[in-house]
């Protein structure tokens, strides 16, 4: 073969993952995730900023709350994180952060330099509790209803427009909008 | 008015860089001399109407015209004038005008710098920059027209994002840009001299100006934006492997290796087709790095707006102009042959050890980057890659480069005789390894490996890249600019990894609590905190820390880092406060309030940081030193000397 074709062989290797790539990516926003529902996965897992202390799902029944995914390794959970101090600002449903995949440190230092939007961050090292969640990537955020069932997922960064339109209305018992 | 006469200007321009790449490779290959005559007339009429494209949109910006939907989205009444103008590139649709702008200044360049190329091959060349050109105006305008008009209009615009509100956001992109840009110059010339069938040593000598030129650009755009993350953003650190960060970097590396693979084409007629490859790669990899940066494939920190329609665009451009040049490079790069041989041991040797690296250490960056992309394409789950990976990864073939480059220097061409500098070598290596390590075992109390390795090898580069100059001084010699050029951009290197591996080694970092008056200890220095009050800017209010910096007691600053809140997009931003003391950089970032007036205080100490950028200018400085040489501007007294090959003649 000629190695003068090796190159272009390499670029449409690549294209082609880049092609890929596009047509996950308008896909990501809109996955619908098969818990909404059901009843969101139980869990008792450290506290961040208390490691003595556990964060369980039990604890949280009987009002709404956000899960919010998040990593000091995600660029995207730097972006969405204005959005979600604006969220604990409105003081109309707690977020509990889960930590994924984190250094301990790192995350501290990140709630002690950008604000800590979260009621508590429960820390997942081990990357478990997020499979259990059917988590795609960092951010995601779901909205779980008093009942302790997931009502409504988002994949990336927390819009005002989701917010909006989705959750407020939920927590707030008015109908939802277009969903 | 003006928009739609920007609009209109746009779309004449994209006409004429039709006529251009038509016209510029038409002409030529089917021998039309009228047709390679009517290129330079295109190329100014297209930089014509490109720049009252930028006016007009310019205009729009300084008169506060929000029936623009761009004005409307990136300015405000309360913008200062300066950001309104800088507010052009804050974002997708105007960054992509002023690209095209600064090709179109580019081609100009060209145009005028090709008086004494032969006229069929600057024809080629100018075609093939009206090809890139068309593209880019296409894209702007199928998805990303700045002049689009907003009913009714904004009583008042949404303000430029306040990250971009500073000093840096003014000449960090153009810069930046312009060396992206730049490479498409080198490009143009490869896929012209692949056109043409031939490439001897004059092509080389063509090319390396531009090359290095748009090289030394780069180099500054990428340490302008280091800088803007550190002092603007306060990030709190210089580099993160951010996408977008190494989408510039990529094209660096490139950038570096095909500068130095160049010198050896120009001055030996070797490396033909590798050299080729990789002007298309450095260009190639600046298209790629804009593909990731806008069409939201990869999440990046760099926030511009994604649209996955823009991303199919920039696909197809893509793959069209890379994989056109690698199409061509397939099919003519086997004609390119290299007669002359080289011993183990010359330079020539130790420039493709050179080029080995740099692509080594562009494959891991590049596989880093694309990681997360890869693995998401298999279903193989979510994947970061971040500082863990890259910062070993890069190290492992960046340190045998600087240890090469100390040797390498004294190698001469062709022949392999490195025993005549053993003597130096030597010579330069011991006191090396005695200044370097004696710098850091006496300067800073925890000794650190890493450290003393890239202090030793600076010196070493130092020492070693001085011994030719003096050598020349001490015979009388001239030193060509060319020669003083690659001697400073060395240096350049040697700082910025004595820097690079000194931070690297001696960074403190500490998030301290402090209620006011009370004080932290950090490294050497102590930090008393003295309390917040309000502030107010022009568009934004602020809370204003005030704390008193001293180090063993004596007074070293009183410094003010504040926490903004923009009016209008209810953003929230700290401002750092940072001060060089005694190489030291201090930055001190104001965090939370917690609450009966305690608050959250950053504190990060670095060594030498700001020898990094200075160190990247002094290898941009080289690189202009060099691209200035009038070796390059004198056409070669035989035009075609015999060690010319001229291979295939079809055209």
């Amino acid at each position: 073969m000629n190695r003068f074709l090796l190159p272009l062989g390499l670029f449409v290797l690549l294209a082609v993952v880049l092609a890929i790539g596009i047509r996950h990516s308008p896909e990501k926003s809109i996955i619908a995730s098969p818990l909404i529902g059901k009843p969101a996965p139980a869990f008792a897992l450290p506290s961040l900023t208390d490691p003595a202390h556990e964060v369980r799902s039990a604890d949280l029944k009987g009002h709404w709350y956000l899960f919010n995914v998040w990593g000091t390794w995600c660029g995207e959970c730097r972006a969405e994180h204005e959005m979600l101090l604006q969220v604990r600002r409105a003081g109309v449903v707690p977020i509990i952060g889960l930590d994924w995949k984190d250094n301990d440190g790192e995350a501290v230092a990140w709630l002690t330099q950008l604000g800590n939007p979260y009621q508590s961050v429960a820390t997942d090292h081990s990357g478990r509790m997020a499979i259990d969640w059917g988590v795609y990537g960092a951010p995601e955020t779901f909205l779980v209803s008093p009942e302790g069932v997931v009502v409504y997922k988002h994949v990336g960064a927390l819009t005002p427009d989701t917010w909006t339109r989705e959750i407020l209305p939920r927590v707030s018992g008015l109908p939802a909008g277009k969903s | 008015m003006l928009p739609e006469l920007g609009h209109f200007a746009l779309i004449l321009a994209l006409l004429l860089a039709g006529l251009q790449a038509f016209f510029g490779i038409a002409g030529p290959a089917f021998a039309r001399e009228r047709w390679t005559s009517a290129v330079t007339p295109a190329v100014a009429g297209q930089a014509v109407m490109v720049a009252t494209a930028v006016v007009c949109l310019v205009t729009s910006f300084v008169g506060n015209d929000f029936s623009v939907l761009y004005v409307a989205e990136n300015s405000n009444t309360a913008l200062p004038l300066f950001y309104r103008v800088a507010a052009l590139w804050g974002a997708h649709e105007g960054s992509l005008l002023l690209w095209i702008l600064l090709l179109a200044a580019w081609t100009v360049a060209v145009a005028l710098g090709s008086g004494r190329l032969p006229s069929r091959f600057a024809a080629r060349v100018l075609g093939v920059l009206g090809v890139v050109s068309f593209g880019f105006l296409l894209f702007t305008l199928a998805t990303s027209n700045p002049f689009l008009r907003l009913d009714p209009p904004a009583p008042d615009g949404r303000d430029l994002n306040p990250i971009l509100q500073d000093p840096g956001l003014a000449v960090h992109p153009p810069i930046l840009y312009t060396g992206y840009v730049g490479f498409s110059v080198a490009f143009a010339f490869a896929c012209a001299a692949m056109l043409e069938g031939r490439l001897d040593q004059n092509w080389a000598r063509w090319t390396r100006p531009w090359t290095t030129a748009a090289w030394a650009f780069l180099t500054c755009g990428i340490a302008l934006g280091s800088f803007w993350a550190y002092y603007e953003l306060g990030w709190g650190g210089f580099w993160f492997w951010d996408p977008v960060e190494n989408a510039s970097f990529m094209p660096w590396l490139a950038g570096t290796a095909l500068v130095h693979s160049l010198a050896v084409t120009d001055k030996r007629g070797l490396f033909k087709s590798w050299t080729l490859l990789l002007a298309i790669l450095a260009f190639s990899l600046s298209l790629l790095g804009t593909f990731l940066v806008r069409s939201g494939v990869l999440v990046s920190v760099h926030s511009f707006a994604a649209d996955p329609t823009r991303g199919i665009f920039i696909l197809a451009f893509l793959i069209i102009m890379i994989g056109g040049a690698l199409a061509l490079y397939a099919w003519r790069a086997p004609l390119l042959r290299s007669t002359a041989g080289f011993e183990l041991g010359s330079r020539e040797s130790f420039l493709l050890f050179n080029n080995v690296l740099l692509v080594t250490a562009l494959g891991t960056v590049f596989a880093g980057t694309l990681a997360p992309l890869i693995s998401d394409a298999l279903k193989l789950g979510t994947l970061s890659v971040g500082p863990p990976y890259f910062n070993p990864t890069f190290m492992i073939s960046m340190l045998p480069l600087l240890a090469l480059l100390s040797v390498g220097i004294h190698a001469n061409w062709k022949r392999g005789r490195l025993k005549d500098s053993q003597r130096t070598l030597l010579l330069t290596f011991v006191a090396a390894a005695v200044l370097g390590c004696g710098y850091v075992f006496g300067l800073y109390s925890h000794a650190h490996l890493l450290s003393a390795v890239g202090a030793t090898l600076a010196v070493w580069i130092v020492l070693s890249s001085l011994v030719d100059p003096i050598d020349r001084w001490r015979r009388g010699l001239t030193l060509p600019r060319a020669v003083l050029g690659m001697t400073v951009a060395h240096i350049g290197l040697a700082i910025a990894a004595f820097a690079l591996t000194a931070v690297q080694s001696f960074t403190i970092e500490r998030d301290v609590a402090l209620a006011p008056g009370q004080t932290a200890k950090v490294g050497d220095y102590e930090v008393r905190f003295e309390g917040v009050r309000p502030v107010e800017g022009p568009n934004y209010d602020a809370v204003g820390g005030t704390l008193v910096v001293t180090r063993h007691g004596a007074p070293v600053a009183v410094m003010t880092p504040q926490k903004r809140r923009y009016w209008v997009q209810h953003t929230v931003k700290s401002e750092t406060a940072i001060r060089w003391h005694r190489g030291n950089n201090v930055l001190l970032a104001l965090g939370e309030d917690l609450g009966s007036g305690r608050w959250s205080i950053r504190v990060q100490i670095r060594p030498l940081v700001s020898l990094v950028w200075i160190a990247a200018f002094i290898m941009a400085l080289g690189g202009a030193l060099a691209a200035s040489d009038r070796r390059y501007r004198t056409a070669r007294a035989v035009a075609t000397a015999p060690e010319a090959t001229a291979v295939g003649q079809a055209g």
